[in-house]
């Protein structure tokens, strides 16, 4: 992150570079579907219009896209202080504890337009405690983030699975699953709040949730590079030694960054149980919280590069749903590698390429500068 | 779009059926998060329909959900297209057969292990706790320490239902003898974990227990071989898995899934399909214990005769096993 070289214009460094990163990754998904005997335009071009090309399928892939921008911000906001957060997917599944709670509590008594506050509180608040222990433990006892963030995602599974079975379930039936939430919990669906306006769509699971990711969006924005908090976080992250230096506490920016970044993770319980499920159930979380990693990761750490990247996951796990449709030979584990190719490129080998532009770059635009 | 896809889709419909009957409709299947081929319940769904299609030649969809959402988007999709019957696979499914039923009135839904209160839906449970009950009887009369085992999969109440019919059928032949249950996990991963299965088997035979009944998926068959491997009995479920390790299977407790999806695929074809509530249990047949030439020669003619009383007398509803989801308790 440090090493971000002079040399290269912004249109390349964070425009073509990603795009040729993941043009690669469908081309080595492509051969793989080639040597699988399967035609690789055809599967592309499903996987296309299966993310893009109707109403629906837009719909679910800005649904995907919406869990992707919480958790990618999440783990973006913690790496500006310079930790890893692994731990998405534990504080995502406390975030939806939280609105469960809140919804079963609640529902019965106050309208939509507290109920809507109350349960992005509350999700905020969930996930902000599931992280702010590691982050305690990191700030004060030196345990490392990345190693407690992983053993709380665990932790987060066995007492949802714990709570469901023995305290949340519905009597007598045979999921563990939570009776469904009154509809003053409701978030309404996109294509309902079209419906107001007038316009027709399909129905999907998207929800105005995706709003107040994008709103999440310009928050980050502006708490990371327009405040005091901001300024704090990214010198610890840049340099935690420097940072005592400046008069900045890390510990107290540590737990910080890290509550900021579980709240985050936690309004994946938003779109999910206000929003689609309706009722506290097992498993809603389903790798969001992993799969921010990488789209923090491929979008740099930037709202902008979070929406972008979280729109190629989403378009990802929609098309690859939609191919698995289309075509039984296309198994969901082939669907994971080609996502875990575009992962691999895009993010373990997005500086691969970076040495090579630099070079050709300057080839071509030396004579000029000189002239110049 | 929509109707161009609906036009696709008939196109592929008529393709499938072929030389089969006329106005056949490609039955479709939801498979839930365990994915077709994890060896228990959801392989047991495939081999029904598998069985379905070498059978009758008719092609069917197919589905496997990686998460929630796609339970709905796939039972909807799956109707969307012209398929008809669509089963969905699992009692996680109930709330998406239910908006889909609701959403095509005039498709046929299934769904195997809960109940979906439609018109256009029929609804497959088994008694689960009658199956354990008689596999129950038969460790408690093939162990010779008196202490016998429980290895479940996920902690959920399904599971709990195997265990407490097992406890019963445990006590029911034998009042004294000890019930050790441990579950593998809390998360989905307890349904594959063969390690940890071998590793709760281990534990309970070595506090004296010489039987032990894995309701657990893949999990279980990690306990079955830790039975091998220390000379103790095990007990299979969902299929037969007598054949894994004769001589040390005691039995299994059969659910017969593939029976459920091939008779829902079946009936949907030949016009006797009726919605409504199955209950597979003893009495159907839907539940049952494993008895073939791999145990045959440990199942003594004194077992047989109290699994075959005890099972006429639940059949005549002379005993009542208890079923832990009637009440989430499991009287001790």
């Amino acid at each position: 992150m440090a090493s971000a070289p002079a040399k290269l214009p912004a249109w390349i460094d964070i425009g073509l570079l990603p795009l040729i990163n993941v043009a690669l990754a469908f081309v080595v998904s492509g051969l793989l579907i080639a040597a699988l005997g399967q035609d690789p335009f055809e599967a592309t071009w499903i996987m296309l219009r299966g993310a893009f090309g109707y109403e629906e399928s837009l719909g679910y892939t800005f649904y995907y896209t919406t869990n992707f921008i919480f958790t990618g911000l999440a783990v973006a906001v913690a790496f500006h202080a310079g930790l890893f957060n692994i731990g998405g997917e534990g504080q995502a599944y406390m975030g939806g504890l939280g609105v469960g709670i809140a919804c079963l509590a609640l529902d019965q008594h106050l309208p939509f337009a507290l109920m809507l506050p109350v349960s992005i509180l509350a999700a905020a608040l969930f996930g902000a405690a599931w992280a702010y222990i590691p982050a305690y433990l990191q700030a004060k006892r030196g345990s490392h983030i990345v190693i407690t963030t992983i053993m709380f995602n665990f932790i987060a599974a066995s007492l949802m699975v714990y709570l469901l079975v023995n305290v949340f379930i519905k009597p007598g039936q045979m999921s563990p699953e939570s009776r469904e939430f009154a509809t003053s919990a409701w978030l309404p669906h996109m294509h309902e709040a079209l419906g107001w306006l007038g316009m027709e769509v399909a129905q999907s699971p998207l929800n105005l949730s995706l709003f107040w990711a994008l709103v999440c969006c310009l928050l980050v924005w502006g708490l990371i590079w327009h405040t005091r908090w901001g300024y704090e976080i990214r010198t610890v992250g840049a340099n935690a030694t420097a940072a005592v230096y400046a008069g900045i506490p890390p510990a107290r920016i540590i737990i910080l960054a890290m509550c900021i970044s579980g709240a985050l993770s936690g309004f994946v319980g938003v779109n999910e149980l206000n929003g689609v499920q309706h009722r506290l159930m097992l498993d809603f979380a389903a790798g969001y919280g992993f799969t921010g990693i990488a789209v923090s990761l491929m979008g740099r750490n930037h709202p902008i590069g979070i929406i972008l990247a979280s729109l190629l996951f989403g378009a990802l796990y929609q098309g690859g749903a939609e191919l698995a449709f289309e075509n039984a030979a296309f198994t969901p584990d082939l669907i994971v590698v080609i996502q875990g190719l575009v992962v691999l490129f895009s993010g373990a080998l997005s500086y691969m390429l970076r040495g090579p532009a630099e070079r050709l770059y300057l080839r071509l635009s030396l004579p000029t500068v000189v002239e110049a | 779009m929509k109707k161009l896809l609906a036009t696709m889709g008939a196109g592929v419909l008529v393709l499938a059926a072929g030389a089969a009957l006329a106005g056949d409709k490609t039955p479709a299947v939801v498979f839930d998060m365990g994915g077709k081929f994890d060896k228990s319940f959801n392989q047991g769904v495939y081999d029904g329909v598998e069985r379905f299609r070498k059978e009758t030649g008719i092609k069917y969809r197919e589905f496997e959900v990686k998460n929630p959402t796609q339970r709905e988007q796939a039972v909807r999709k799956m109707a969307q297209r012209g398929s008809d019957p669509v089963l969905g696979v699992g009692f996680a499914q109930a709330s998406a057969i239910e908006k889909g039923a609701k959403a095509f009135p005039k498709t046929r839904f299934a769904i195997i292990d809960m109940v979906v209160n439609q018109p256009n839906v029929s609804s497959i449970v088994f008694k689960e706790q009658e199956g354990s009950f008689l596999v129950g009887i038969l460790a408690a009369m093939a162990s010779k320490t008196g202490k016998v085992g429980f290895v479940g999969g996920m902690d959920i109440p399904l599971i709990r239902r195997f265990e407490c019919g097992y406890y019963h059928g445990v006590k029911h032949a034998n009042g004294s003898a000890t019930v050790y249950a441990n579950m593998a996990g809390t998360t989905p991963a307890a349904w594959s974990d063969p390690t940890k299965g071998a590793e709760l088997a281990k534990s309970q035979f070595d506090r004296g227990a010489d039987v032990v009944f894995a309701a657990a998926g893949s999990t279980g068959l990690g306990a079955l071989q830790s039975a091998k491997d220390n000379g103790k009995y095990a007990i299979g479920v969902d299929s037969n898995q007598n054949y894994l390790h004769p001589g040390t299977m005691l039995t299994s407790m059969l659910k017969r899934v593939d029976v459920a999806a091939y008779n829902t695929f079946k009936s949907a074809n030949d016009g006797s399909w009726k919605p409504g509530i199955q209950v597979l249990g003893l009495k159907e047949g839907g539940i049952d214990w494993a008895l073939d030439e791999h145990n045959k020669n440990l199942i003594t003619p004194a077992m047989k005769t109290a699994v075959d009383q005890a099972k006429a007398d639940i059949i005549a509803g002379k005993i009542k096993v208890h079923d832990y989801m009637s009440d989430n308790k499991c009287p001790k």
